[in-house]
């Protein structure tokens, strides 16, 4: 935006530039309002006036909605145990997810950062990164073909298969989302100097406890920022859990199901994950975990 | 916080703005009294497959035609679920749609489509007449729309697993069945009516006359069959293509289908057959219908007159694969001569027998009252089913 | 490296490898189906082919919704670069009220599952009357761009000194001067590093693309495109074709980016 007064006469520009070097609000007004009209009005509106709408409630032709604020639709969400369930097993299956990642992440990261040579670092993260834009539905559909009872390919090759359902779901969101997790790690890494991993090895720590003692603690904010990804990205699943999930619905597939249908009802369900995540966002904030997304 | 109170004013304004033109009246909309000059566009909704302008498949494009020869350049938004082209039509911005019975209905209550004065249809006299002012595509005598094409849910299993051959539904509303975990079932409300037509003969005491008009009790015992089915489900499907890869597959080895389903799986060699069960079974009749918000009313009786003439019936049927409404098509389908037999296309008998699917409400469909659940139940109840 | 003995160091070469393995296995079918002379999902392929290549390179649809996903990242890319480097400025050079919410609030967007995003998104724009376009995607891929670039960006001004900016004030270099001359070519990688991941996350994104783009097959997006084309019969190929072609494309930027920003920066991808 300042760049393109450039083009201005010189002599404006440079009253303008005198104009603002002596008025720091009117700076940072300049930067600020764009990025506030667009977050706070179009955004935190969008979702305020979602709210509202989860207050409203179809008519009983569900042709339309009945614009009368009330709290039907959080009744029936408390009531209905079908949702108490649905609500219960999506957020344990983006925990489920969050943790493995972490797992699975944890080392591949270290290696890639820490063990690997220069260029096979460069390869590492390449091979981390291309699967990234290898279509998300694309992939999700590889895994039907992947797990499919009997029939497919780990079925025809190993003779076992997972099939489709609650563990599938599991399995290809932890695949989908892992990248997601890997990168703020390795980053993190990156930026921990090797200095102080050979500083705690030479101070007698064995490998084992540097890592659990100095690794671990260090990279938090790095792991936390992960977990935002794979967390709320499962969370908000309904796509791979309608092609591997076999029966099993989560928050989203209602939501999206509803949506078209019952739309107050979509939008109070969808509340859930976002109460959920705005907790865990005001929790972490104190990591510094959201400036390593 | 002063952030907060601007966007809960905003957030405010926003609804309020919302109330002021959410509400949709009403609308008192006749039919067209004769077809002028084409208004050079036309928005339509429409299943994939229905209006194909050759960019999926340069061989397969009957629209290009249609604007050369009116005027009238097509945007199709592909619909994928019922609801979807429901919520579509609210938005007032399409022409027309392709309508199924589990939509038709409540666009029509809605005030979302008009009534359609079928004498501006040349094409119209040659459609079957088994799919003329039925429940889903008219109200109170009025013709609502124009038949595109029909077919009927089958039960559909794979030879090399399901052994007997199925003759009937109960294979798969059994919670004992061999075949748990194989089953697949239509996944959308409007499956409740199968297992209302099930039950119309293996429950006969309940008394259902007709799967799309159910009392509570009734809706009732279909749901907790439903429910006993789930037990049993491996997957439900709503994307026809993932259920043809999984009867090709292997993992589902039985459940409701599509005819042209199988004939893709059949393609591919996967061994897999059809039958339409003694219980009979549900369906589905699509119409195409006109918006009672329609910016472009001639392109869109254009467009209903050149969907149903018999060349474009013939691709449309034979790329979809479903019994075109115009049986003149039958003679033109030259990929495969057998098609409108193996698709049953002409024969009213079998028609007669197939319950298409409508959107239930609460003034019963078959006019036997004011107490049938509504499709808002049905929508809710199939949540609750599938857990 | 002597901080781990050869045993570990082995140990955790076998899990990169297994967890690489991992990560490319679905992909490596795909690009085996896309070769397979069966339209079918089912293991092993029947038969090789090359025809849905040549089918696939001749599909106006595919490539149209290639162009419209290269249209739309960028807009959304162009409008991220510009408000995620304002907010970060804002962010690291003043103290102001509304600091804190407004750092979290730049995050919301992505922390926020897409469905939610997106059903928020579409019915604020169907009440206030604009109609579902490439605009109105535009803006809802921007709105959750915004972050990588904020993040990337406040980054790196953290590391900068703001002493720099006024060595060149002193030296009578206007604001604008100082930006162009001094700032920017100090911001310039990290800049292309969340420009880049702001263009990844648009050009895959399917959930709120669902709800916010518009009518018309003309303005799929290429997820659109291989959504509604896995729901036909027989186009399944041809999405596999698809899908290997653009992840091989992909190999260029993401090297490219590798090799120009180094490891700093946020999540390299999403």
């Amino acid at each position: 935006m300042t760049a393109a007064l450039d083009s201005g006469p010189s002599t404006t520009r440079r009253r303008v530039s005198r104009f603002l070097s002596a008025r720091p609000n009117w700076r940072l007004a300049g930067l600020l309002t764009g990025p506030a009209l667009w977050l706070v009005v179009l955004y935190v509106g969008s979702l305020i006036a979602l709210f509202l709408t989860s207050l409203y409630r179809l008519n009983d032709a569900g042709t339309g909605i009945v614009e009368k604020l009330g709290t039907s639709n959080y009744r029936d969400l408390l009531d209905t145990a079908v949702y108490r369930t649905i609500a219960v097993r999506t957020i344990g299956i983006a925990a489920l997810v969050t943790v493995i990642d972490m797992i699975v992440a944890l080392p591949i990261a270290f290696y890639i950062a820490k063990m690997a040579t220069p260029k096979a670092r460069t390869v590492l993260i390449t091979a981390v990164l291309v699967p990234l834009w290898g279509s998300y539905l694309v992939k999700a559909f590889a895994w039907r073909a992947l797990l499919g009872t009997p029939g497919g390919v780990f079925d025809k090759t190993f003779g076992a298969s997972p099939g489709y359902g609650l563990p599938a779901v599991v399995i290809v969101l932890a695949y989908l989302w892992l990248p997601y997790m890997i990168v703020p790690i390795y980053a993190g890494l990156d930026r921990l100097p090797d200095s102080l991993l050979e500083a705690s090895n030479d101070l007698g720590a064995g490998f084992w406890l540097t890592f659990r003692g100095v690794v671990v603690p260090m990279l938090l904010p790095a792991i936390v920022a992960g977990s935002v990804f794979t967390f709320s990205l499962s969370m908000g699943d309904y796509i791979a859990v309608e092609l591997v999930g076999g029966p099993t619905q989560m928050i989203g597939s209602v939501v999206y199901d509803q949506f078209a249908s019952n739309l107050p009802f979509a939008a109070a369900f969808a509340t859930v994950p976002v109460v959920v995540m705005v907790i865990y966002l005001l929790g972490i904030r104190r990591t510094g975990a959201l400036e390593n997304l | 916080m002063r952030s907060r109170q601007i966007s809960v004013a905003l957030g405010t304004t926003l609804a309020l703005l919302a109330a002021g033109c959410g509400s949709d009246a009403k609308s008192g909309a006749t039919a067209l009294k004769s077809i002028g000059k084409g208004e050079g566009s036309l928005q339509l909704i429409a299943w994939a497959g229905y209006a194909e302008n050759g960019s999926t498949d340069a061989s397969v494009d009957w629209v290009t035609k249609f604007q050369t020869d009116t005027g009238c350049k097509v945007d199709v938004k592909v619909g994928n679920t019922s609801d979807e082209m429901f919520q579509l039509m609210q938005s007032g911005a399409y022409d027309g749609v392709s309508a199924s019975g589990d939509s038709s209905v409540r666009m029509i209550d809605a005030g979302l489509v008009s009534p359609v004065n079928t004498s501006l249809i040349k094409n119209y006299a040659d459609i079957s007449p088994f799919l003329k002012d039925q429940p889903y595509n008219s109200s109170d005598g009025k013709s609502y729309g124009i038949p595109h094409g029909w077919g009927a849910n089958y039960l559909m299993y794979r030879t090399d697993v399901v052994n007997p051959p199925p003759d009937s539904w109960s294979v798969v509303f059994d919670k004992n069945s061999p075949y748990k975990g194989k089953i697949t079932a239509y996944d959308a409300p409007i499956y409740i009516a199968d297992a209302a037509n099930y039950l119309m003969s293996a429950q006969p005491d309940l008394g259902i006359v007709d799967p799309y008009s159910l009392n509570q009790k009734q809706f009732d015992a279909a749901v907790a069959l439903l429910k006993e089915q789930r037990k049993v489900i491996g997957e439900y499907w709503s994307n026809y293509t993932v259920t043809q890869g999984a009867f090709e597959q292997g993992s589902t080895a039985l459940g409701t289908t599509w005819q042209v389903i199988a004939n893709l799986a059949l393609a591919n060699r996967a061994p897999v057959a059809t039958v339409l069960p003694k219980e009979g079974s549900t369906g589905w009749s699509d119409t195409w219908m006109i918006s009672s918000k329609s910016k472009h009313p001639n392109c869109m009786y254009m467009w209903m007159e050149y969907i149903t003439s018999p060349e474009v019936q013939a691709q449309v049927a034979s790329y979809f694969g479903e019994a075109p409404a115009n049986p003149k098509a039958c003679a033109l389908i030259t990929a495969d001569p057998t098609h409108c037999d193996v698709f049953k296309a002409e024969d009213s008998a079998f028609a007669k027998g197939i319950k298409f699917w409508a959107t239930p409400r609460k003034k019963c469909l078959d006019g036997k009252g004011n107490d049938c659940v509504p499709f808002s139940e049905w929508i809710k109840a199939w949540t609750g089913i599938k857990g | 490296m002597k901080y781990a003995n050869r045993a570990t160091r082995t140990g955790f070469a076998i899990w990169a490898g297994a967890v690489i393995i991992f990560l490319w296995l679905p992909l490596a079918i795909v690009a085996v189906l896309s070769f397979n002379s069966s339209s079918s999902l089912a293991w092993p392929p029947s038969g090789f082919t090359g025809r849905w290549w040549s089918k696939a390179l001749q599909n106006q649809g595919a490539r149209d919704a290639l162009m419209m996903s290269l249209k739309t990242a960028v807009g959304a890319t162009a409008i991220a670069l510009l408000l995620g480097t304002a907010a970060a400025f804002a962010v690291q050079r003043f103290k102001f009220f509304g600091r804190e919410p407004l750092s979290l609030m730049i995050v919301l967007p992505i922390a926020l599952p897409g469905i939610v995003t997106g059903i928020a998104l579409n019915s604020a724009f169907r009440q206030i009357g604009l109609d579902l376009g490439m605009l109105t995607l535009i803006i809802a891929h921007a709105t959750f761009c915004v972050v990588v670039v904020y993040n990337n960006v406040l980054a790196r001004l953290r590391r900068l000194s703001p002493n720099i900016e006024e060595a060149s004030a002193d030296l009578g270099a206007d604001l604008f001067q100082t930006f162009r001359l001094v700032t920017f070519p100090l911001l310039r990688s990290a800049l292309l590093a969340g420009g880049l991941l702001a263009f990844g996350l648009s050009f895959d994104e399917i959930v709120v693309t669902t709800f916010t783009n518009g009518a018309g097959s003309d303005l799929q997006t290429l997820p659109q495109w291989i959504l509604s084309n896995l729901s036909r019969g027989d186009q399944q190929p041809i999405v596999n074709v698809m899908a290997t072609a653009v992840m091989l494309l992909s190999l260029i930027p993401v090297w490219a980016a590798q090799r120009l920003t180094g490891a700093q920066g946020g999540l390299a991808g999403r």
